[in-house]
């Protein structure tokens, strides 16, 4: 049944739910996460199937819970944390950085934290500033952190249980605009390996990378660049952290030229590390224009319904940039 | 420019005996209602966007304890401020416009209902942080008590709020710098879902307050009277140096915690019997027995209110919408003006 089609929550549902059908260890906590089903209808009726015990509603206390976390998988449990909305993670910020990233490689190796973070993150639902951000450059800059943006259903599904795998602290961070959209999911437990970039589509001309919703908004406007005569390879790095370059350098190697996509600020921005890489290695050599980025603009995510959409990269804008980066010598 | 008559303290010390405090109280409760009545739905018809939190049926708390406050005294708010911001005298056309995403509105249209903050009427801003402005109203009293200004900090919050470390700390630095703040805890029995009764092991809020010897105050939180009579105790201590209060005023939301609510957590019957406790029916009830005000006061009362809510919607939504083209302003300040 791999053509089976559920949506992005669902899928992230599958997930836990499986992974704490194979493993008693897995139990999630977060706000809200019990009979009202969570904030965003993600954990939906796991708390009838598997109780209060598992799926352990808590107060609004960001820091006491992912301390918490810390602290159970520390000691051999599995937690899965969801967080609210990301932007409540800097409540927590003490413990995922300070306890959570560090302490394996500050006892030398002794302990590690097998903790995973859930948080949906993103503009697009009018929600304003302090409920719209794309933090996934705090993480990606703490060693320690893996830190994964799925950008459909299939690897909202897949990446979950790698990172329940993993033996580190992983952040996995869910766009709001995600979860009721649909798409293929196997229905047996699978794992999309984390650190491997994802090649979405293929063309000639131009290569775009992009994370989170900007993968769909590429895939949009590249099925209207074609319309144009334009061929964009589109690729998914799926993980921040570590980062895999070598799909992007290849399809650079092939093409010359390289357009990269985020929601996030442009400053200091996930995709200015892209770019260096980008910079720093082979694919320099084959770059026939300037690296160009598209990206929200630096401010907090506004309210009104016209200014959240100028603040970040909608399709026509992904669209422009790929017909000025043709048009570069 | 609309907003509420300014809140009259009562001469005689009780909302329930005083003719124009009782109908000033009056005409602060019924214009939160009804202006969340007007917003939820102008939400229903698509007419607003993103979420929001309505108070319907808390608007006691709010008015009785911006009764005794000087014009000059501050407030932190919360998500679900439209109350605060209103008793404190905030223009109900610029508060709609904001809601609507309206060039005119208090932000400008780049916060929307969580955000909305009124320097004059001193509201240092709602706040999308649950437990955010805790902290914040501490360190506004601690700059009045530093620059010898006698004005006091209203801090409102949830019942939920109590739960993070910044009530915890923001009581403790309010108590050892004994500050003219009062932690004011709308408790409506749930955070968004999570009841008192799963989230905390002390029967009262209020209970916390001896953690950091501070005074603790529980009142029902529908009888505007009662949270005025605790409001003016915990000024009075406030003013004079004897530092904060938490007060908590026992309420209850008749809708749901957003617009994502399906109620699955609390019954039917939970919601009417707390109906049932109307604090604007039982403060009418009163003040109509106590002869302070006729039916007929009354309802001329509620018409004006009702009337003056549809003025803001029309003047609001006839505002021009917010401009993009200005977004990359006031992400700094240019210039310091105090
Ligand atoms: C730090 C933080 N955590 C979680 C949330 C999401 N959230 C918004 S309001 C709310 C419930 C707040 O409960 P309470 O403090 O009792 O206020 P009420 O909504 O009942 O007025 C939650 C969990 C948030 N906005 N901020
Ligand atoms: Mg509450």
């Amino acid at each position: 049944m791999a053509n089976r089609v559920i949506t992005y929550s669902e899928a992230v549902r599958e997930a836990i739910a499986q992974a704490m059908e194979a493993d008693s260890n897995v139990f999630m906590l977060g706000e809200d996460i019990g009979i009202y089903g969570g904030a965003f209808g993600v954990s939906g009726d796991l708390y009838h199937r598997f109780g209060a015990e598992r799926i352990r509603d808590t107060p609004i206390s960001e820091l006491g819970i992912v301390g918490a976390a810390v602290g159970a998988a520390l000691v051999g449990m599995r937690p899965i944390v969801e967080i609210q909305f990301s932007d409540f993670t800097s409540q927590a910020m003490d413990q995922i950085v300070n306890q959570a990233a560090k302490i394996h490689f500050m006892l030398g190796g002794e302990l590690s934290v097998p903790m995973v973070l859930r948080a949906p993150s993103g503009s697009g639902t009018g929600a304003a500033a302090q409920h719209s951000q794309s933090l996934e450059t705090w993480f990606a800059h703490i060693p320690g952190l893996k830190v994964v943006l799925p950008s459909n259903p299939r690897d909202a599904k897949g990446l979950l249980l790698a990172a329940i795998d993993d033996p580190n602290p992983v952040i996995v961070l869910e766009h709001k605009l995600l979860y009721k959209t649909s798409g293929p999911v196997p229905e047996e437990p699978f794992r999309t390996p984390i650190g491997v970039a994802d090649l979405v589509r293929e063309g000639k001309d131009l290569v775009i990378v992009a994370t989170g919703v900007m993968v769909s908004r590429s895939i949009a406007a590249a099925d209207q660049l074609k319309e144009q005569g334009i061929k964009a390879t589109i690729i998914d790095p799926r993980t921040l952290s570590p980062l895999d370059m070598s799909l992007i350098n290849d399809a650079i190697a092939a093409s010359g030229r390289v357009m990269l996509v985020q929601e996030a600020p442009k400053h200091v921005g996930f995709m200015a590390e892209v770019a260096a890489r980008i910079a720093e290695g082979p694919a320099l050599y084959s770059l026939l224009a300037p690296v160009k980025r598209i990206c929200g603009m630096d401010i907090p995510i506004p309210y009104a319904p016209q200014l959240e959409k100028a603040a970040v990269p909608q399709i026509e804008d992904i669209i422009a940039g790929a017909v000025a980066l043709m048009r570069e010598p | 420019m609309v907003s509420i008559t300014p809140l009259i303290s009562p001469e005689s010390g009780s909302l329930e005996l005083d003719r124009s405090a009782a109908l000033s109280a009056l005409e602060s409760m019924l214009t939160i209602r009804s202006f969340e009545e007007a917003v939820d739905g102008l939400f229903a018809r698509g007419l607003m966007h993103g979420t929001m939190h309505l108070s319907i049926g808390q608007e006691a708390s709010a008015t009785g304890i911006c009764v005794a406050l000087k014009t000059t005294d501050y407030i932190t708010s919360t998500h679900r401020g439209h109350g605060h911001c209103i008793a404190k005298g905030a223009d109900l056309t610029r508060m709609m416009a904001e809601l609507l995403a309206k060039q005119t509105g208090y932000c400008r249209g780049r916060g929307g209902s969580m955000h909305i903050a009124d320097t004059k009427t001193r509201n240092l801003g709602a706040n999308g942080i649950v437990a955010g402005g805790i902290p914040i109203a501490v360190g506004a009293a601690l700059a009045q008590k530093m620059r010898n200004e006698n004005n006091v900090v209203v801090s409102f919050f949830g019942d939920g709020a109590t739960n993070e470390g910044a009530f915890h700390e923001a009581l403790n630095l309010g108590a050892i710098w004994d500050l003219p703040v009062i932690f004011v805890c709308e408790n409506n029995k749930y955070g968004m879902s999570n009841s008192t009764e799963l989230s905390m092991r002390v029967d009262k809020v209020s209970d916390r307050a001896s953690a950091y010897g501070i005074a603790g105050v529980t009142v029902d939180g529908n009888d505007v009277n009662e949270v005025y009579q605790a409001a003016v105790a915990a000024v009075q201590r406030a003013r004079s140096g004897k530092g904060p209060t938490l007060i908590e005023c026992e309420t209850y939301r008749w809708k749901g915690h957003s617009k994502s609510d399906k109620n699955l957590y609390r019954t039917k019957e939970e919601i009417d019997q707390w109906k049932a406790k109307d604090p604007i029916i039982r403060f009418q009830e009163i003040i109509l027995q106590n002869q302070l005000v006729t039916q007929t006061d009354v309802d001329a009362l509620a018409n004006q209110v009702r009337e003056t809510i549809r003025e803001a919607i029309k003047d609001a939504s006839a505002a021009p919408d917010s401009d993009p083209a200005e977004l990359l302003s006031s992400v700094y300040r240019e210039v310091y003006n105090g």
